[in-house]
């Protein structure tokens, strides 16, 4: 059964690449199949998953009544299907979005906003840094005695970039050029990982080609 | 520059890109088939991911949340059978849980990869709970600083949470000694950190797929991840650290091939542009 299933993975696994060369009948068969396994897939496990043991099923046992709030919130969300009552939908979209919003507010300025402008409150020459590179003189060490500055001049040559009250010339327009610099070098980073991650995609189906269906590795 | 010249460096410049797509598929290939052993150093974010674990008593409550589905799976699966190959064999007890519908399946998948080890002897309630997937992203993770139980009844096979064994000494974060996210978008490490580790101050380390690492860095230099896998390397150099070779050193060679093809052409196809745009101007 197992040899059946990597057969039809491996025929699905050509027929999605098979769009590389063009679009074909064969890639449109592989790709609606998945779009529809997919979403029956969320279906039954949300069903299976949530909605059971996290409402029916204590509503129904009378475990806590409070449940049959959300229940109907849930309900509601189905009149979107109808024009003439689907304003009904906007009460439960309306509590989860207030619901959201103040999560993200509270999430992100305790998460991010504090914590990343206390992480970049630092002395501009870490002492540890300064002591490994005492210890054991390099490249490295001495690459991670540059690693304060680096970020204190980074932070602030970014910040200039995007602080437009004041005209991009003379040493403003310099440290604002050095800041959309680095803001390149860090685009440059994101292209380069986003490479690698596609890359490993790559590899794997392949991985998979050679091993588990054709058996040459 | 001789008009042939400028005529080919024309012609490459309009290359059908299905070459490009051959020439890395065979990158990609070779080194697959014909395997390599290159050296490796181990960055200081996968020698601390893998200290925080090894640092932990044995018997310690670890949580692992595996948010990311079979579309990643090429760097995230690794990560998966690496790290919970490392806690068992530390001793450590483990809950995994995923907020990503297709996450459960994953895991159940690294779990009967161990299981088929030789030598696997955990118990499924006692050393370890997979409690499936739940619906509600962030709320989740906040409400799990409360309790898991009321977020998890059931667990991914629908037995009651409250039959297990190792669910009755877990309550909420305060009860694990170490958090371990692998994730690869959203919800993921990134919401973790903002909405759990900040919130409740639990240790946490991450195994991100490479294209959200440049995103959870930042979390790492501010102390609010305490270790990192970043991308199929990370997890390379942690299978390393391990000694158990995997999936992510077999696919490293083939990285590596890749990369290089991909500086090739960015490199030749500048120089081609630039070369051509330097005669127009002539």
């Amino acid at each position: 059964m197992d040899t059946f299933w990597t057969w039809i993975a491996a025929l699905l696994t050509l027929m999605i690449l098979s769009f590389l060369y063009k679009d074909n009948p064969f890639f449109k068969v592989a790709e609606h199949l998945f779009v529809g396994l997919a979403a029956g897939y969320v279906l039954a496990i949300q069903f299976f998953n949530v909605f059971r043991p996290n409402l029916w099923d204590p509503l129904v046992a009378g475990e806590n009544f409070l449940l049959i709030i959300p229940f109907i919130l849930g309900l509601m969300m189905f009149t979107r299907f109808s024009d003439k009552h689907s304003w009904i939908s906007r009460w439960p979209l309306a509590y989860m979005i207030g619901i959201y919003s103040g999560l993200a507010v509270i999430g992100f300025t305790e998460g991010d906003l504090m914590r990343q402008v206390q992480a970049s409150i630092i002395p501009p020459v870490s002492t540890e840094a300064v002591k490994g590179f005492a210890a054991d003189p390099g490249v490295l060490t001495a690459l991670g005695m540059l690693s304060n500055p680096v970020i204190v001049f980074g932070l602030i040559c970014i910040l200039l970039y995007f602080f437009f009250s004041l005209e991009h010339k003379g040493t403003a327009g310099f440290f604002a050029k050095v800041g959309t610099g680095l803001l390149m070098v860090g685009f440059g980073a994101g292209y380069g990982y986003t490479v690698m991650t596609r890359m490993a995609l790559l590899i794997d189906r392949f991985y998979f080609l050679i091993s588990d269906w054709l058996k040459l590795v | 520059m001789k008009p042939e010249t400028i005529q080919t460096l024309k012609k490459l410049e309009r290359l059908d890109k299905r070459w490009v797509f051959l020439l890395v598929a065979l990158a990609v290939l070779i080194p697959l088939i014909v395997p390599v052993k290159a050296p490796m150093t181990v960055s200081q974010a996968t020698k601390d991911y893998y200290e925080q674990i090894e640092k932990l008593p044995a018997g310690s409550l670890v949580l692992l949340s595996c948010d990311y589905d079979p579309g990643s799976k090429a760097e995230l699966y690794p990560m998966t059978v690496a790290t919970l190959r490392h806690l068992f064999r530390k001793d450590l007890r483990v809950v995994i849980l995923s907020l990503w519908p297709a996450g459960p399946p994953m895991v159940e998948l690294a779990l009967n990869e161990l299981k088929a080890e030789p030598g696997f002897k955990k118990r499924y309630g006692y050393h370890y709970v997979n409690l499936g997937f739940k619906e509600g992203r962030e709320a989740v993770m906040v409400d799990m600083g409360r309790s898991i139980h009321d977020v998890f009844p059931v667990d991914f096979h629908g037995a009651n949470v409250n039959t297990l064994s190792l669910m009755g000494e877990v309550q909420n974060y305060a009860s694990f000694r170490l958090f371990v996210n692998l994730s690869v978008g959203y919800p993921g490490t990134k919401e973790y950190v903002q909405y759990a580790q900040s919130r409740f101050r639990i240790t946490m380390i991450a195994g991100a797929g490479a294209v959200s690492v440049p995103e959870y860095s930042a979390y790492l230099q501010s102390g609010q991840l305490s270790g990192m896998l970043m991308g199929i390397a990370g997890c390379a150099e942690y299978e390393q650290l391990l000694e158990e070779p995997g999936l992510a050193l077999t696919f490293m060679n083939a990285q590596t091939a890749g990369h290089l093809l991909i500086i090739v052409l960015i490199i030749a196809g500048n120089v081609i542009y630039f070369m051509i745009r330097k005669k127009g101007d002539k």
